[in-house]
């Protein structure tokens, strides 16, 4: 905990040189848009230079939209209870729940159905959370951890009962109807003239893009807009505030008035539903529609660190999200030699950071990012393409070195996994 | 307090939870059971049946000495306030790579078998010496870490054990090299009743050597008051930061070794089908024996006599799945029994207290001033 605090003091101590100081007067928005740029910018300098065009096919920025909605629902879900300080590492028990309800309802009642099904059973498991850690205060992972055993224990009983009827298969569901995918217009037909033409860059640029508008479903649409409202709500309304507040210092939000008791159930509730909505995201997933036994594959805990990894913010834990879901679809659609090219990018990024260090003359920062650097160069000389059994996990080990490189500078709310009795502010 | 009502406490505070957990499991399985229209006392007089038939009673010791030696593990990092989820990885990488190295040494008897377990130790604390290091210096949550280590440690087994690397194909299995005889351990064999594993011994002995450690040595006090106070123990000389990193490495070499009583007991190679999910047991069974070595050991057996439960159910058209949920609604209803019992007491005490201070100055009063 000190060492979190004393890192934010000292970036908070004014700097003499110029580059920082001109970087933090940025507003947020232009950063994030900076930042997003250079990404695509290396990965298009990697797919020319190593010839992996995949890296920025509409395709791949297509697979991958589908496989972070399920993530960035989860994320969210553990943005809203982490902010009111209730750990939720039951997200994945509660995405469980999610897709067997949106099964359920989704056979009986259409796409629609489903993302109420699904949206109710993780709000249930919240509930199941909330009464656990706020009213008895039962330690947050031991209650979330719990909850997955019971989500998994739930769903298979009723799974076993309610589609082995239906299905002749006690660990799937029946097909469900799915959602019917839309484009935005001219836009993506243009995009995808333009990738087309192969130029480099612009081709680059125009495919990432392209498949971010093409092939969507209202479920993606309303995840990414489930960003700026959360957002909005969380730091923007009075409602937001106290949600907060209860995270950071329950106790002097209770001598203020604050129910503490109330938002954080409502917090950890709609956790739950965020959560089960990504449960939804997977059982409408054209590529399995329906339950399926062990289909979040732990989904659930990626949505968190996602979100830690986005610093317990909205355009974070978007950010952590894209970033997962872009390196899944990339080795589900042109396996180990695309993630062995993304070596090469890492590569690129490493000595981006090593100048951007000694651009602020800190040099053994600087040192630390070349040394990693070259490192990973060697790792991409020596080895033709990364085994197909790693490179189904490169997801897992991406978020892990992010979080390796990121976690001094996060900070998370003050009071989040600490006991909280009514009555302590009174 | 009087002798007897000091156990009278203690039964309250330490046996009545668990008691009153499963007597909510119960009835919430049985309510389950009687909406999907199956006989709850039909299924529990299966559930107890078994115990005497075949090879069960066995099997449950086999499968809770397996389960007791993850619960010490997960309790380890418990002890210290760590969430230790990667016990999966830990055990499954260490039971993985013990096998190979088994599989391709060539020893006497006994030395081969101490090599294939000190390597499974020394796998198990290295997997989780990298969380360690990684919470200790980068300030990185060893639960995120563990749980992202989980699914590498499962890329690299399936990555070492084909055959390309170190596997071979054996029908339609893939597996390492066998183990040849020299490393086997063998079981005490109870005719009819099945085998034991040899290794349970080691399950017992590790109970020994954790209530020892935990309880009788200044480390464990160290462990222990890092848990229950960062800035107490810092204050009193402990290196927090050292005892993150022993902690975690200790519970994954404690972790390393549950895979190997079915290894070197039974399967003589790891397989794709080997198993799997004994982490979660780990965390669960240290949970329901408040990381008390007799406890633990009572909880390891529950499980494992839970687990057997569903096979048996499963044969009378019970769905098994309802185990599932009883182990699951047994593990929160603990939790917040626990809680509750904790409560009451600190209720009873508070009005025990104020009955003394009011006669107190009731008796003050009648003095004339």
């Amino acid at each position: 905990m000190t060492t979190v605090r004393e890192s934010q003091v000292l970036a908070r101590r004014p700097r003499r040189d110029g580059a920082g100081s001109r970087w933090r007067r940025l507003p947020g928005w232009a950063r994030s848009a900076l930042v997003v740029a250079v990404g695509v910018g290396i990965l298009a300098i990697t797919a020319t230079l190593t010839g992996q065009l995949q890296l920025t096919s509409s395709g791949t920025a297509q697979a991958a939209v589908q496989l972070l909605l399920p993530i960035l629902f989860a994320a969210l879900g553990g943005l809203w209870s982490e902010r009111s300080g209730i750990i939720n590492i039951g997200l994945e028990g509660m995405m469980i729940l999610g897709t067997w309800g949106a099964a359920w309802a989704g056979f009986y009642g259409g796409p629609w159905a489903a993302v109420v099904g699904g949206l109710v059973f993780g709000a249930l498991g919240g509930l199941l959370h909330a009464v656990a850690t706020v009213t008895f205060n039962v330690n947050h992972i031991v209650s979330g951890v719990a909850i997955t055993l019971l989500g998994m224990g739930v769903t298979q009983y009723l799974s076993t009962l309610i589609f082995q009827p239906l299905s002749q298969n006690p660990r799937q569901s029946p097909r469900i109807e799915a959602f019917e995918t839309f484009s935005i217009q001219p836009f993506a037909d243009l995009l995808a003239s333009v990738e087309a033409q192969q130029r480099v860059l612009l081709s680059d640029v125009a495919g990432l893009l392209g498949g971010l508008l093409t092939g969507l479903t209202p479920l993606v649409v309303l995840g990414i807009l489930l960003v700026p409202v959360s957002y909005l709500v969380l730091w923007h309304t009075r409602f937001g505030l106290r949600l907060r507040s209860c995270g950071e210092n329950p106790t002097a939000a209770e001598s203020l008035g604050v129910q503490v008791f109330g938002y954080k159930y409502l917090a950890v509730t709609v956790s739950g539903g965020l959560a089960g909505l990504g449960g939804a995201a997977l059982a409408l997933n054209p590529g399995q529609l329906g339950y399926l036994e062990g289909q979040t594959g732990g989904r659930g805990y990626i949505g968190l660190a996602a979100m830690i990894f986005g610093n317990w913010r909205p355009g974070g834990l978007l950010a952590g999200s894209a970033l997962f879901g872009y390196v899944d679809g990339l080795q589900l659609r042109a396996g180990g030699e695309a993630v062995h090219a993304l070596l090469y990018g890492g590569t690129l990024v490493a000595v981006a950071v090593a100048v951007w260090w000694v651009a602020r003359r800190r040099w053994l920062p600087a040192a630390v990012a070349a040394g990693s650097g070259l490192l990973v160069y060697l790792v991409y000389l020596s080895i033709d393409t990364v085994p197909r059994e790693f490179a189904v996990y490169a997801p897992q080990l991406v978020t892990l070195l992010v979080l390796v490189v990121a976690s001094q500078r996060l900070r998370p709310p003050a009071a989040i996994g600490v006991e909280y009795r009514r009555g302590d502010g009174g | 307090m009087t002798e007897r009502a000091g156990a009278l406490v203690r039964v309250r505070t330490v046996l009545l939870p668990p008691a009153l957990a499963v007597l909510f499991a119960v009835t919430l399985c049985a309510g389950a059971l009687l909406v999907s229209g199956d006989s709850p006392l039909a299924a529990l007089s299966v559930m107890i049946t078994q115990v005497g038939e075949g090879t069960t009673a066995v099997d449950i010791v086999n499968s809770g000495a397996i389960y007791y030696i993850v619960g010490l593990a997960a309790a380890i990092g418990f002890q210290m306030k760590l969430f230790n989820i990667g016990l999966e990885g830990q055990f499954r990488l260490a039971a993985a790579v013990a096998a190979i190295v088994g599989g391709s040494l060539a020893l006497p008897a006994g030395l081969h078998a101490l090599v294939v377990i000190l390597v499974g130790i020394a796998v198990g604390a290295v997997w989780a010496g990298i969380p360690a290091l990684l919470k200790a210096y980068r300030g990185v949550s060893e639960v995120i870490s563990t749980i992202m280590l989980n699914f590498v440690a499962t890329g690299l087994i399936a990555y070492l054990i084909t055959p390309g690397t170190f596997g071979v194909l054996r029908g339609n299995n893939i597996s390492t090299q066998p183990i040849p005889e020299s490393g086997q351990v063998p079981g005490l064999s109870f005719g009819a009743s099945g085998e034991v594993f040899g290794l349970v011994l080691l399950a017992a002995l590790l109970g020994v050597g954790y209530w020892f450690l935990l309880g009788r040595t200044r480390f464990g006090f160290e462990l222990r008051a890092s848990g229950e106070s960062p800035t107490a123990a810092r204050a009193g000389g402990v290196d927090a930061r050292r005892m993150v990193i022993v902690a975690l490495v200790l519970s994954g070499a404690v972790a390393g070794l549950a895979g190997l009583p079915e290894l070197l007991g039974r399967d003589h190679a790891y397989t794709l089908t080997s198993p799997q999910g004994y982490g979660f047991v780990g965390l669960a069974v240290a949970l329901l024996g408040r990381n008390h070595p007799v406890g633990v050991a009572a909880g390891a057996l529950v499980w494992a006599f839970l687990d057997k439960s569903a096979l048996a159910l499963d044969n009378i058209g019970v769905p098994r799945e309802i185990v599932l949920i009883m182990q699951g609604s047994i593990v929160l209803s603990v939790v917040v029994a626990y809680e509750i019992v904790r409560r009451y007491g600190l209720a009873a005490e508070q009005r025990r207290v104020a009955a003394l201070l009011r006669a107190e100055n009731g008796a003050r009063s009648e003095v004339p001033s």
